[in-house]
């Protein structure tokens, strides 16, 4: 192959690899919107805590003398997304469950009050300044000729593919066999008739917003331990991508969100090899301009109706 | 119903000491290349025990709190103005007293608090603008700082590369900002108001990426300096005129040279700017295009089974909020002379936002008044300066638990019929 098509190679792996994670984030407000047809404006900012979670679990275990890196890993998987979902239900139960019924712009104003809210908190407690972990997964698989260019497929990147993949399998499974996952799927088809049929919807909704703040805290976790550093400021951007990702997809579809994700991923990774990176920001966002343009419900979602 | 409430307080108080303690109770540092946790000082700690206190107790206690808000009388401002009929003949001179105390008072007072009352009235003006959207329109905006943005470096890049006046640009910053509204809002509006809250976010986002990274002509990070201040009828407010020949405003008027004028000139210049913005609005408000803006944030389906364009009236809000950000922007940066896009960030977007739901969405009083409030504040408490955003924040969330139609309610424009 020639050094080009291997540059683009490890473009794509590149790509695929920050576009799983967008999926997982974008998971969290498509299911959101799906359920109660609103956008969960502090998602991004979860995600940030999640990753913030994850850099103080860790630090703290290693001053406590833990070697082994899995049992280190695991335990910051499970307090991250142990404290991201109680922030996911703490943000719902402040911001959206007093307003349900009201003025669809009033639930919209308070979750960018509670997003706000949620990043100065941040920047109160931890300081504003980028904080950086020295990295824990370390090599990887090389491919290609060293004497030109070669092709890197880290261990960090392969442990990314690997939880997405996980991740999805898991959600995929409890939507579709579990009592609560059908519960889910009637909430997102009619959320008046299933409450008449005995649902408790307020808690399904609830659990949404769960699922959705403890797949932002795995991606939390992903990228924090991929680039290593974290700051209070990297929930907004990531949040803007991640909608952008179910937008493309189809807001409402999980499948759509994965999609979207891995085409916003590849989309950036690309351009950033054509171009200066800072404008990958902007063409994801052209993107979702264009979309909207072309074919408002993304790529795999359905047509919406407006119902009286 | 009392244990319920018990059990209910105790879980909130246990979900607030977990919130709390993973983000307040320990901190992380980077020590050279490892990072290290450490606790939180005892004061800290404190702090989390009393907001946990604070939360424990609210919980126990909440529908006595609730009933307690409820039972609070709403400021009636209405009750303070006197009658219908009294009014009438009232409001042109209480506006006209409004308007000669504006124009006076600067002469009065120092220059530092001409110059923050000049600020207030910047951020009126993007208040009233983004009042449009929001509030009658019902259009959720995020990015309204951009087009303050594209205002502001119009001018800047104007003055800079053409040597343009200020009055010349001001309309052509106006019509800029509007253009850009009406590109943006074109694909988006059409879709339910949910995209346009993200897109507008992040096409503010992108306004300001590509205004620090197209250096050739807007400087980059490093900005704009030494943008040309507006003069009066080609009089300058300098010490020595530019052009040789050309005589300055003190020398003109025969007056020693102080630099108090320019300040009190660029007052005046703003205040002129926001009566014509307010006249406007009041105009569009009586306009049916201002009816169809409320009726259609009311109710679309109805407003669309009746005739109404729906894209078209919005995007006519959408543009002409847009042009009121665009003239405000070209104001601030003759104001200022020097523009960087380190001022229009998201942070200012929100906080115009936070103004517009403060004050009531839809009413200009409450704007105005809600502007007032949100820059001379953080004037007055400058050792809180830190806690400001965590503040409008909260203030956003409770505002919209408690008093979603905000300080001063809106009143729409209405006729009565003449009792017989």
């Amino acid at each position: 192959m020639s050094e080009f098509s291997l540059y683009l190679l490890q473009q794509l792996i590149n790509g695929l690899t920050i576009g799983s994670t967008y999926a997982l984030i974008a998971i969290g407000y498509t299911m959101v919107y799906g359920i109660i047809g609103m956008i969960n404006f502090a998602h991004g900012e979860i995600y940030m805590i999640g990753s913030y979670v994850t850099f103080i679990v860790i630090a703290g275990l290693v001053s406590m003398g833990v070697v082994s890196l899995p049992i280190i890993l695991v335990i910051a998987l499970i307090v991250a997304m142990f404290i991201a979902s109680t922030y996911g239900w703490t943000v719902e139960r402040v911001a959206y469950r007093p307003l349900r019924g009201s003025n669809r712009l009033i639930p919209l104003i308070s979750a960018i009050g509670m997003s706000i809210f949620l990043q100065n908190y941040v920047v109160l407690s931890q300081g504003s300044r980028d904080v950086a972990l020295p990295p824990q997964i370390t090599g990887g698989w090389a491919f290609g000729d060293p004497s030109s260019f070669e092709v890197t497929l880290s261990y960090m990147q392969l442990m990314i593919f690997a939880m997405t993949f996980i991740t999805m399998a898991i959600l995929t499974l409890f939507i579709s066999r579990s009592r609560m996952g059908r519960a889910c799927r009637a909430c997102a088809e009619d959320l008046g008739m299933t409450n008449l049929l005995g649902i408790n919807t307020n808690k399904i909704i609830a659990l949404t917003f769960v699922i959705g703040a403890a797949l932002a805290a795995i991606a939390g976790l992903l990228l924090g331990l991929y680039y290593g550093v974290v700051n209070p400021f990297v929930g907004f951007i990531a949040g803007l991508k991640a909608f952008t990702a179910a937008v493309l997809g189809g807001i409402g579809s999980i499948p759509g969100a994965v999609l979207g994700g891995l085409v916003l991923g590849v989309t950036e990774a690309m351009t950033a090899a054509f171009f200066p990176s800072e404008y990958k920001d902007v063409v994801a966002f052209s993107l979702l301009v264009t979309i909207l343009l072309f074919r408002p419900s993304g790529l795999l979602g359905k047509p919406e109706i407006e119902k009286v | 119903m009392t244990t319920n409430k018990f059990y209910n307080a105790i879980f909130a108080a246990g979900i607030t000491f977990i919130l709390a303690c993973l983000m307040i109770g320990v901190k992380l540092d980077t020590e050279g290349t490892t990072l290290t946790v450490s606790g939180a000082t005892t004061e800290q700690w404190m702090w989390i025990v009393g907001g946990i206190a604070a939360v424990f107790l609210s919980q126990l206690f909440s529908s006595q709190i609730d009933s307690l808000f409820g039972k609070m009388p709403k400021p009636k401002l209405g009750a303070l103005l006197p009658e219908e009929k009294k009014m009438a003949t009232l409001k042109p001179w209480l506006l006209a007293a409004l308007i000669t105390v504006m124009l006076i008072w600067p002469f009065m007072v120092s220059r530092g608090s001409v110059d923050l009352a000049t600020l207030t009235l910047i951020y009126i003006m993007l208040g009233l603008g983004l009042n449009i959207v929001v509030g009658l329109a019902g259009l959720l905006d995020l990015g309204f700082v951009a087009f303050y943005a594209v205002g502001a470096y119009t001018y800047a890049l104007l003055s800079e590369y053409f040597g343009m006046s200020f009055w010349a640009c001001l309309p052509i910053s106006a019509g800029l900002a509007a253009l850009f509204g009406f590109l943006l809002g074109f694909p988006v509006l059409r879709l339910r108001g949910d995209y346009l809250a993200i897109v507008t976010l992040g096409f503010g986002e992108i306004i300001r990426i590509l205004l620090n990274n197209w250096t050739a002509v807007t400087g980059g990070p490093n900005g704009i300096s030494g943008i040309a201040k507006p003069t009066l009828f080609g009089l300058e407010f300098t010490r020595r005129a530019k052009e040789e020949g050309a005589e300055t405003f003190h020398q003109y008027f025969d007056l020693s040279y102080s630099s108090s004028y320019k300040v009190i000139f660029l007052y005046l210049i703003a205040v002129l700017l926001v009566i014509f913005v307010v006249y406007l609005i009041n105009r569009l408000m009586r306009m049916p295009i201002g009816r169809a803006w409320e009726a259609l944030r009311e109710d679309e389906i109805a407003c669309r089974s009746l005739g109404l364009n729906r894209t078209a009236i919005k995007l006519s809000a959408f543009t002409i909020g847009a042009s009121t950000a665009g003239f405000a922007g070209a104001f601030f940066a003759a104001r200022q002379g020097f523009i960087s896009p380190e001022s229009f960030i998201f942070i200012e977007s929100a906080i115009i936002l936070a103004i517009v739901v403060l004050g009531g969405m839809g009413s200009q009083v409450g704007v105005i008044l809600a502007a007032i409030v949100m820059t001379i504040l953080p004037e007055l408490a400058r050792e809180f300066s830190e806690y400001r955003m965590l503040l409008f924040g909260l203030l956003m969330v409770l505002m919209m638990r408690w008093r979603p139609e905000g300080l001063v309610p809106m009143k729409r424009p209405h006729l009565e019929l003449k009792q017989q």
